[in-house]
């Protein structure tokens, strides 16, 4: 699951990335969000998006996209 | 009357709650394991990092035995308190509308700061005088308080923003100075800064945080001001 701020909503440390990112000489970002990465084995994966409703995410201000990777692990 | 004091793993304000509480009345600790609210009357959600704060802050201690009687406590009109990280808590459990972010400067801060009262005509605002302004500790990271405009508009008109920060106070970037929230019924309030830190002239910086836990007692007791 990839948990993101929600657009619109001030990201201090997407900002504070952005502004340290060209200083390193790495010019042209744009845009920097961070968010937070929940990796899980699941028996069924419709359980995942109730997991992000209650739980992993706060959907006021949090926006999460679920991807399944068949087989790993 | 009687405080309930919830205690989470991680939590470390509810001793001062504890003392505060019973400046104004009886006080009992409450462990996060436990369903039994022991006849409080009115529940304190303190500071601290429940559970570590893993995930987000509160997101966990929400779905503790303790909060699930908090909850139906808080539905049957019960008065509940929640104060930094028990805000965050009450957020979480959806209590309280909107939710606590990362302040904007991505610090801890710990500083003292002025709220002003909007309405003390509340549960958690009676013993304050009209216009009143609080110093009150404030400590965190996560206090930048956020509600969707929307949400905002409709919580403005139902006279649900009960405390703000005073001009030049809002450290953390709380949207509309916003420092302290209460639900529509007016049974569950919220605030970021301390009052419980608040109590003692010697220590606090002042005692005006007994305003908040005295306003409880008469609002339990009954007492309309």
């Amino acid at each position: 699951m990839l948990i993101r701020p929600k657009a619109g909503i001030l990201d201090p440390q997407g900002v504070a990335v952005e502004r340290a990112l060209p200083a390193l000489g790495f010019a042209g970002v744009a845009n920097v969000h961070v968010g937070r990465l929940v990796e899980l084995d699941v028996e069924d994966p419709s359980q995942l998006e109730p997991m992000c409703e209650k739980l992993l995410a706060n959907p006021l201000v949090e926006d999460y996209e679920v991807q399944l990777l068949d087989g790993s692990g | 009357m009687k405080f309930g004091v919830l205690q989470f793993p991680g939590s470390c304000d509810e001793v001062d709650a504890l003392g505060a509480a019973r400046r104004v009345g009886d006080a009992e600790l409450i462990w996060h394991g436990e369903r039994d609210l022991k006849d409080a009357e009115a529940i304190v959600v303190p500071g601290g990092f429940s559970y570590g704060d893993y995930l987000r802050a509160g997101a966990i201690a929400r779905f503790s035995p303790a909060m699930e009687s908090v909850i139906a406590f808080a539905n049957d009109g019960g008065l509940v308190l929640g104060i930094c990280n028990g805000f965050q808590v009450l957020c979480e459990a959806r209590l309280l509308p909107g939710a606590l972010l990362a302040n904007t400067n991505l610090r801890f801060t710990s500083r003292q700061v002025d709220l002003d009262v909007v309405r003390c005509d509340t549960a958690f605002t009676r013993a304050c005088e009209p216009g009143r302004r609080l110093s009150i500790p404030a400590k965190h990271a996560w206090g930048r308080y956020y509600a969707e405009a929307e949400s905002l508009a409709a919580m403005q008109d139902s006279g649900q923003v009960v405390l703000r920060y005073g001009p030049g106070e809002n450290f953390n970037g709380s949207v509309g100075d916003i420092a302290g929230v209460c639900n529509e019924r007016g049974n569950v309030f919220g605030l970021m800064p301390h009052p419980e830190h608040a109590v003692d002239e010697l220590v606090g910086g002042s005692a005006d945080g007994l305003e908040i836990f005295e306003s409880m007692r008469l609002a339990v007791e009954g007492v309309r001001v």
